[in-house]
């Protein structure tokens, strides 16, 4: 999630102050992403150091600055909006390390394992899901956020889901035929000379 | 007080021939009114065995169900049946309406199949369907309905009159995500006003809405969550990031 562009984009709406950001990002996330006010202040120095938000000049104190979005920052909102954030997964996943490793582990049932998770990411989600059926069906900002979350939580579960069906069909090769097994014919053909 | 649901050791054993088939092993299960229960488990897992165990639509090869405190088992044909009419509402995947009646008649179909005057049973069907907001849809057949619209007659026809017990298999059907959640806010909110609900289901997005969680695995109840903490815990958390 990008602070920046998301301070860019409540700027776009006309100019505010630092904690009017804070309170607008904050209620149009649901608060589900909460964003301390330091925070809103460094990230508004940095655009403003970029080129990208100007402030009223002559106010010295933070909290009295209206910041207002340029013509550069407004640039930059419309490319980021339609820039495709990065899909390439980090390298490892820890979840499907823990599962490759349980499948090979001595004395670990693998299906338990996928259950131990597949219980917490639902718990995960019903508390997500209480979130969205005890706000305001009109509260989209909210629901947006909590839509995005319950859909990578529903991916996991899926994933577990298939792992648990795919380890069950699963048959793993037959271990090479012990060594004594292959002289055998040899030893039969002795016999037979 | 006793639940509205209560499975004990339930078993279901489907004999094929030479080979048998255990869809449920010694299930137990108890759900009370005012609490909405989902059933999770992949194809095969035994979900669908259990709602129509839970609903008397079949009988379980060992093991009792109590509907209200009342044992299956030990009920005469006719009394189940009266049961199954007035105690128990059913949901199912494709909405099951009747073509050939309308909304309100399809909600009403279970008051008058079990003798209430037809005035009567349109005055609690109407509050059945208001209560789903499809009221102003009653004089419509169901080809006259959306998707969503339809799944609310048939919830209607789920909980109208005085039902104790709601059983609703895969009830969003082929709905997109966001009517399927209208589905579960409708189911949630009926047993928050005194049903007992399951739902079974493979979509942990629709288990979520759920107050409890039963995972069911090879016909065995493996695991089930609690009701779930306030949203604090996870505000909090992301106050973390």
């Amino acid at each position: 999630m990008s602070v920046p562009h998301s301070l860019l984009a409540l700027l776009r709406e006309g100019p505010k102050y630092g904690l009017q950001l804070q309170h607008e990002f904050e209620s149009r996330t649901g608060e589900v992403w909460p964003l301390n006010v330091g925070q809103v202040y460094t990230t508004l120095q940095r655009l403003e150091r970029d080129g990208l938000v100007e402030t009223d000049d002559g106010e010295p104190e933070r909290s009295q600055k209206r910041y207002r979005i340029t013509a550069t920052g407004a640039r930059e909102l419309a490319e980021w909006l339609r820039t495709p954030p990065d899909l390439v997964p980090p390298p490892r996943n820890e979840l499907v390390i823990k599962v490759l490793i349980a499948v090979h582990l001595p004395g670990i049932d693998v299906h338990e394992i996928l259950q131990v998770h597949r219980h917490h990411v639902v718990e995960v989600m019903q508390r997500y899901t209480r979130i969205k059926a005890e706000a305001s069906e009109d509260d989209v900002g909210l629901a947006l956020v909590v839509d995005a979350e319950l859909f990578r939580l529903e991916a996991i579960v899926r994933w577990l889901d298939a792992a648990d069906v795919r380890l069950k069909q699963w048959r793993p090769l037959a271990p090479p035929a012990p060594a004594a097994a292959l002289p055998e014919p040899t030893r039969t053909t002795e016999v037979s000379q | 007080m006793t639940s509205a649901l209560e499975l004990h050791q339930v078993s279901k054993i489907y004999d094929s021939g030479p080979t048998e088939v255990r869809a449920l092993s010694d299930v137990d299960l108890s759900v009370e009114r005012g609490e909405l229960v989902a059933v999770m488990g992949p194809s095969g897992s035994g979900k669908s065995t259990l709602l129509t165990i839970a609903g008397s639509l079949d009988d379980p090869t060992s093991g009792q169900v109590l509907v209200d405190g009342i044992d299956l088992a030990a009920v005469s044909r006719s009394d189940r049946a009266k049961m199954r009419r007035r105690s128990i509402g059913y949901v199912f995947q494709d909405f099951n309406l009747l073509p050939g009646l309308t909304a309100l008649e399809n909600a009403t179909l279970p008051l008058e199949l079990d003798g209430i005057r037809a005035k009567a049973a349109r005055a609690t069907g109407l509050e059945a369907l208001e209560e789903l907001h499809v009221a102003e849809h009653a004089g419509r057949y169901p080809d006259e309905l959306s998707g969503g619209e339809r799944q609310r007659v048939a919830i209607a026809r789920a909980i109208v009159g005085e039902r104790g017990l709601l059983l609703a298999d895969e009830p969003t059907g082929a709905l997109d995500s966001v009517n399927g959640e209208a589905v579960m806010r409708l189911l949630r909110a009926a047993a928050h006003r005194g049903v007992a609900g399951v739902v079974v289901t493979h979509e942990a997005q629709l288990a979520s809405w759920a107050d409890r969680v039963v995972f069911l695995r090879d016909g065995h109840v493996v695991d089930q969550t609690v009701a779930p903490p306030g949203p604090e815990s996870l505000l909090a958390a992301g106050e973390r990031r």
